[in-house]
């Protein structure tokens, strides 16, 4: 594959100081974010739905638009996961045009910081980083680790020492150096970007953050493509740094700004935990700053208490005329059931989160039925299993003959028989 | 009375490299304050247009965030450890 050759730079959000394109995170005059920018004209009439779709089925279709430095060879099939139409979880929620976004089936680590991670880590070879980081809530870790594994880069990484055991196994087994901090993520963070400052590696969500966060774009293309190259009215995003939310609406403005899609103006919906909800409540009382707070959920992917691109989301989040909502950790859980039982898709902790408040919008009127609307679901539920302990009992095992099966059937769930004995009768069943 | 400020590569190009110096300031303005007279390119580049602290800066007391702790009217004690670190930091030139 021929690396992308658009022009892009670091610049400051603030007060619009270029940088060129180094490994650096804050603007050094005001201290305030660095963001990519392109030069888009540079890539109208290369960058076409035309162009897109003689790429390959994965988010390097998008190249022209990500950082990627020249030379990079990208062979890792990321992203390009299904849009769902979710007919049944809509029905049950009061919604007609409903999507599922489905992340949870993401390549290679089963969430959507494989994108992030694979722009990051193409930007760290680039830079001469032997070493790589992050800190993380747990995602982050698998695929920092899965993919430094395949580019033969060591990995560092560090969590919060009470995270899912899944997600310990899950960053673990390819081999990298997990550290668990004694601390909740907002410690591991700061730790970071300390270690950042003493240590030369290339930390994918501290010094190559800028980098890293244009990943996070290719959601809202995959979204724009697999609807036929349209925009949706609504997205529905869970929101923990409160990056990805940002990132979806700069792909749908780059699409609008290159002629892709008909201008639209799309509204954003934030999904937090309450136990964690920093930027749903700064949407909520029209604040254009975060208060932190200390992360108490068993949404633990979204726990970041003090969000670094909290401000900037709470404030586009209401520029657009959409809202945040957050949801307890009993309505999580019921979340995460209420998607796998009508969809099939089995999300982790921040999809229960994103699902309960899907449907928490609709109830409210914040979302009317017909309009088309699109929930990121970002991670897999095989690795919050914990959150469901309890919930099925383990029942009692049933001898291997028809008759014991028969009474324990209609024992446990007599609708199952008669179900049987309808298809017995249409002849279905000999 | 006598705190421990510590500061991050980014802002310590503005004292000459120093990453920690003691100060003897009350509070978080009076720390400010003391910016002004000791490290008056500190002070330039962590205060905004208002003269308070840039929204982009975040303060940590013996590891707490600040502003758990009552912000500005949080009183410093003697030994404490008082770190400035921008909210999204990390890298250098």
């Amino acid at each position: 594959m021929v690396s992308s050759c658009t022009k892009y730079e670091l610049r400051c959000n603030e007060c619009g100081k270029s940088y060129g394109n180094v490994p650096l995170s804050a603007c050094s005059e005001c201290l305030a974010p660095l963001e990519v920018q392109y030069d888009l004209e540079s890539v109208r009439g290369r960058f076409t739905r035309e162009s897109i779709a003689a790429g390959p089925a994965n988010i390097w279709r998008y190249k022209e638009l990500l950082p990627i430095p020249e030379g990079f060879q990208p062979d890792l099939p990321v992203g390009f996961t299904p849009l769902v139409r979710a007919k049944n979880l809509g029905k049950r929620i009061g919604a007609d045009n409903l999507y599922v976004k489905n992340d949870a089936v993401c390549f290679p680590t089963l969430s959507f910081k494989d994108r992030v991670v694979s722009v990051a880590l193409a930007n760290a070879q680039a830079f001469g980083f032997t070493t790589v980081g992050c800190s993380s809530t747990g995602n982050l870790a698998n695929s920092v680790a899965a993919q430094a594994a395949r580019l033969g880069l060591r990995a560092c990484i560090l969590v919060p020492s009470d995270l899912e055991a899944a997600k310990i196994l899950n960053t673990q087994v390819y081999g990298a150096r997990l550290v668990r901090i004694d601390g909740n993520y907002d410690h591991v963070n700061r730790l970071c970007t300390q270690i950042a400052d003493e240590y030369n590696w290339g930390f994918v969500n501290v010094n190559l953050r800028p980098y890293y966060a244009e990943g996070s774009k290719t959601v809202g293309y995959e979204i724009a493509e697999q609807l036929g190259w349209r925009l949706p009215d609504n997205v529905v995003v869970p929101m923990a740094g409160g990056s990805l939310i940002r990132k979806i609406r700069k792909a749908f403005k780059e699409l609008i700004a290159l002629g892709l899609v008909e201008h639209k103006d799309v509204r954003f919906f934030g999904a937090q935990a309450t136990g964690c909800s920093p930027i749903s409540h700064a949407v909520k009382e029209g604040w254009d700053y975060i208060e932190p707070q200390r992360p108490n959920t068993i949404a633990r992917s979204l726990a970041i208490g003090n969000p670094a691109d909290g401000p900037a989301a709470a404030k586009m989040i209401r520029e657009t005329g959409g809202w945040a909502e957050d949801v307890s950790d009993v309505e999580i859980v019921s979340g995460i059931q209420e998607l796998a039982e009508t969809e099939g898709i089995f999300t982790e902790t921040a999809g229960g989160v994103t699902t309960a408040v899907t449907a928490r919008l609709y109830s409210h009127g914040r979302i009317s039925r017909d309009e088309t609307t699109v929930v990121c679901i970002t991670g897999n539920g095989l690795k919050t299993t914990d959150a469901l302990e309890g919930r099925f009992e383990v029942e009692r095992a049933v001898k291997p003959k028809l008759a014991a099966f028969d009474e324990y059937i209609r024992e446990v769930d007599g609708s199952l028989v008669g179900a049987a004995q309808e298809l017995v009768l249409a002849g279905g069943v000999q | 009375m006598s705190v421990k400020v510590v500061l991050p590569t980014a802002l310590a190009r503005h004292t000459e490299g120093q990453k920690a110096f003691d100060s003897e300031a009350k509070d978080l303005p009076a720390l400010i304050a003391e910016f002004d007279t000791k490290f008056p390119a500190l002070a330039q580049n962590v205060k905004d247009e208002n003269g308070k602290l840039r929204r982009f800066i975040n303060v940590y007391i013996n590891d707490e965030d600040i502003r758990f702790l009552g912000g500005d009217a949080h009183q410093f004690e003697d030994g404490d450890e008082v770190m400035l670190i921008p909210s999204i930091a990390g890298g250098s030139l």
